[in-house]
């Protein structure tokens, strides 16, 4: 599929869309429907495009294996980290009244990062686990 | 209690059935895996059809909405779902390391080739 | 929905079942919508037809292979089938009739959920409220799940790449 010209104009079309609307639904998703699991998937979704159409080898120069994984882990770890941030505020664990003066807006806060956390984590395990199944089938020419 | 009322369990009960049966009496491990993926789904809608309500709208709060479709079963199934999708992945690594060890993903030919090695053990 | 599933029962080429699970679960995620469940409409319809679909076919790649021809007949299976459907038939004629009001899912704690999440959290997606932070552990667990999918999957499919690399080296 590298070849083709109209699949790679359509594709460098409708990547950034993809990638714009899943920001769109990632930070909609307190007003609308939404929220960080459909955000990580449809950013999963838009670099497995762009592997299909360019290639697993140009898709792995873009997102690295070491920055695929550390999204992996980073995800959890802000989820809990908002967590420890509520412990340390003087709350209880997972706590987001004590995250901002008015406690109104520590909830929005503290859902704004958990959201986060999760879409981080979500993409990070979507697309690490099409790396792995689609490098198997061909590994030791490209890597 | 009439026929329509319950019609929504009547197709959960269905699709839960047809995975079912595509788990238990198919061979190949990519379709049972399928079928679990169906027999997820159904569970799904036998969560969300209760909390309908007929002239309700989406649990998102707005002015001029009164009636709210129930909120609690969605956020239960938004896990679920990406739950199933995760081990719907490991399975399928699973299904790749079966076929790289048997060389076949058809559950009777694996019964068949670990009976052998077991004979040929004995 | 009935005729899909049936067809993927019945179809014996791999591609077709897959296309037809993908078929499926836009199907699926329409009818979430006609019943209001938009958050779960939009996941299932992202993470079933999307990603599922991408993950079968990968798999379908690596595995290369058309169902063979069962070689048992299905009676059991079909019958077992029935025998579950009937005693699901008889437990759901107890369950409340659709879109009654006054069904016990809609008492209890969603009352509360309903009305005091926007003046509480100040979010108005009330699902979004609930699930990150009404029930905010819930969801810490979920991607705790996801996590260890992700690291299963690396776990699984990684050890024969550095194999691979031992043999490549002299």
């Amino acid at each position: 599929m590298r070849g083709d010209l109209v699949l790679r104009v359509v594709a460098k079309l409708f990547i950034p869309f993809m990638l714009l609307f899943a920001l769109y639904v990632q930070f909609h998703g307190e007003l609308g429907p939404g929220g960080g699991f459909q955000a990580g998937v449809i950013i999963a979704a838009a670099v497995v495009l762009y592997a299909l159409i360019f290639g697993l080898p140009a898709a792995r120069r873009l997102v690295p294996d070491r920055v695929v994984e550390s999204m992996v882990a980073g995800g959890v770890l802000i989820y809990a980290g908002v967590g420890v941030a509520g412990l340390l505020l003087g709350g209880n664990y997972l706590d987001y009244f004590v995250l901002d003066r008015n406690p109104v807006h520590g909830q929005e806060r503290g859902i704004f990062w958990v959201e986060a956390g999760v879409a981080v984590t979500v993409s990070g395990v979507m697309l690490k686990i099409f790396y792995m199944f689609a490098g198997r089938g061909r590994d030791p020419e490209d890597v | 209690m009439s026929l329509a009322s319950h019609y929504a369990y009547g197709v959960t009960i269905l699709l839960m059935v047809a995975g079912l049966f595509i788990v238990i009496a198919r061979g190949n491990l990519v379709k049972k895996l399928v079928g679990l993926a169906i027999f997820q789904t159904s569970v799904y809608l036998l969560y969300i059809a209760p909390g309908k309500l007929i002239g309700g709208t989406a649990p998102i709060v707005a002015p001029g909405f009164a009636v709210y479709s129930n909120p609690l079963p969605h956020v239960l199934i938004l896990t679920a779902i990406v739950v199933g999708v995760a081990t719907l992945a490991l399975g399928l690594a699973i299904v790749v390391r079966i076929r790289e060890a048997y060389d076949t993903i058809e559950e009777d030919e694996i019964l068949a080739a670990d009976q052998a090695e077991d004979e040929r053990q004995r | 929905m009935a005729v899909l599933v049936i067809a993927i029962a019945a179809r014996r080429n791999l591609f077709s079942v897959v296309m037809l699970a993908g078929i499926y679960s836009f199907l699926m995620a329409s009818v979430l919508v006609a019943l209001d469940a938009v958050d779960v409409a939009m996941t299932e319809a992202s993470v079933g037809a999307g990603i599922s679909t991408v993950l079968l076919l990968a798999a379908l790649y690596l595995t290369k292979g058309e169902e063979a021809k069962p070689i048992h007949r299905p009676w059991l299976p079909l019958a077992v089938s029935i025998v579950v459907a009937a005693a699901l038939v008889y437990g759901s004629l107890g369950l409340p009739a659709f879109s009654d009001p006054a069904a016990p899912i809609h008492a209890h704690v969603v009352p509360r959920y309903l009305q005091e999440s926007l003046r509480e959290t100040g979010v108005a997606n009330v699902v979004t409220a609930v699930l990150a932070s009404y029930r905010g552990y819930d969801t810490l667990g979920e991607t705790t799940v996801v996590f260890t999918a992700g690291a299963g999957v690396i776990a699984l499919l990684r050890l024969r790449r550095r194999a691979q690399q031992r043999k490549d080296k002299p």
